[in-house]
């Protein structure tokens, strides 16, 4: 049981980490990038925006809560 | 001969690129976070990848590379984005500064004073993120090896050329693992912070059926594009930080 907790700690570390909304934006712009490549949509954009936008928002959301603690 | 000499060189700088991509993977991963755990990720890897070129031979083409570079490339984006965040808020100096000569001095004590078995305790993250790296980008050099190779009807021909472009990366990983290894720690963890984010980017769209413009050339456009992204936002929240807030200026 105990390594089962472990291991399941370890993927859980691993992907979502310190910020889940990162983890679950990340997922639904793979989600949404797959979908538009299988209808033969132009869809390269979709993850460098995803990625910049969730990036600025998560630190600067970060930075807010540490300066009004 | 010159179909010959065509093939080798096709073969040689399709699979070169591929081994660059884990080279920089595994430096990444070793010069940050060490090098025992990476390199038992590295061999673990090879040992995975030798076993399913002897077992499968030329089917390997059936395995769903797409698939796999999804699953790899969305693991890789999720951990390399954490990575990223924490050395930007470090940067900025929202987050407590790595403190390399205090944090040296700590581990050389702590070495110094614990059991021989707390040493050799794996880093899970180390070996995953190499063994994923060296496990995809081998399996994309075979894919290549088997392609060009059996269509030409030269596969040993194809095989040696993806063999000696393994070889010369390596060899240059070699040369330049000791320079990397002076670059401060944190700059270090703020360039690979881009660098497996990118990668992520990368393959995860990829496996997701996205055609990047330029192939793999792309790459050098994600990692400009989040490189200066970092640059720009660790400098707006340091002078965010610098700044007195509008209460604080009043008073």
């Amino acid at each position: 049981m105990k390594y089962i907790v472990a291991f399941l700690r370890f993927w859980w570390d691993f992907i979502v980490g310190d910020d889940w909304r990162v983890a679950l934006g990340l997922a639904l712009a793979l989600g949404l990038t797959w979908l538009l490549a299988r209808n033969d949509v132009s869809a390269w954009w979709l993850l460098p925006l995803a990625v910049g936008l969730l990036l600025a928002e998560s630190v600067q959301r970060e930075a807010r809560s540490s300066t009004s603690n | 001969m010159s179909s010959n000499v065509l093939l080798f060189l096709t073969t040689f700088v399709a699979s070169a690129v591929e081994a660059v991509e884990a080279l920089t993977i595994v430096l990444a991963v070793g010069v940050v976070r060490g090098w025992r755990s990476t390199l038992i990720g590295v061999g673990a890897a090879s040992v995975v990848l030798a076993a399913i070129v002897a077992v499968l031979g030329p089917a390997l083409r059936l395995i769903p590379i797409d698939s796999l570079r999804f699953v790899v490339g969305a693991l890789l984006l999720a951990f390399g984005l954490q990575w990223l965040r924490k050395a930007i808020l470090r940067a900025s100096g929202y987050k407590p500064l790595h403190d390399e000569g205090a944090a040296f001095a700590r581990e050389r004590d702590e070495a110094g004073a614990a059991a021989p078995t707390a040493s050799k305790r794996l880093d899970w993250y180390s070996f995953t993120v190499a063994f994923k790296g060296v496990l995809l980008e081998g399996l994309e050099v075979t894919f290549i090896v088997v392609t060009f190779g059996s269509t030409q009807g030269r596969l040993g021909l194809a095989a040696a050329a993806g063999a000696a472009a393994v070889v010369v990366v390596v060899a240059v990983g070699l040369v330049v693992r000791g320079p990397l290894e002076r670059v401060p720690e944190n700059t270090l963890k703020f360039v690979v912070g881009v660098l497996l984010t990118s990668f992520g980017i990368f393959w995860g769209g990829e496996g997701a059926g996205v055609d990047w413009p330029g192939s793999d050339v792309s790459i050098l456009g994600l990692i400009a594009f989040l490189g200066l992204l970092s640059i720009g936002l660790t400098r707006l929240l340091r002078q965010r930080r610098i700044a007195p807030s509008p209460a604080v200026a009043r008073a």
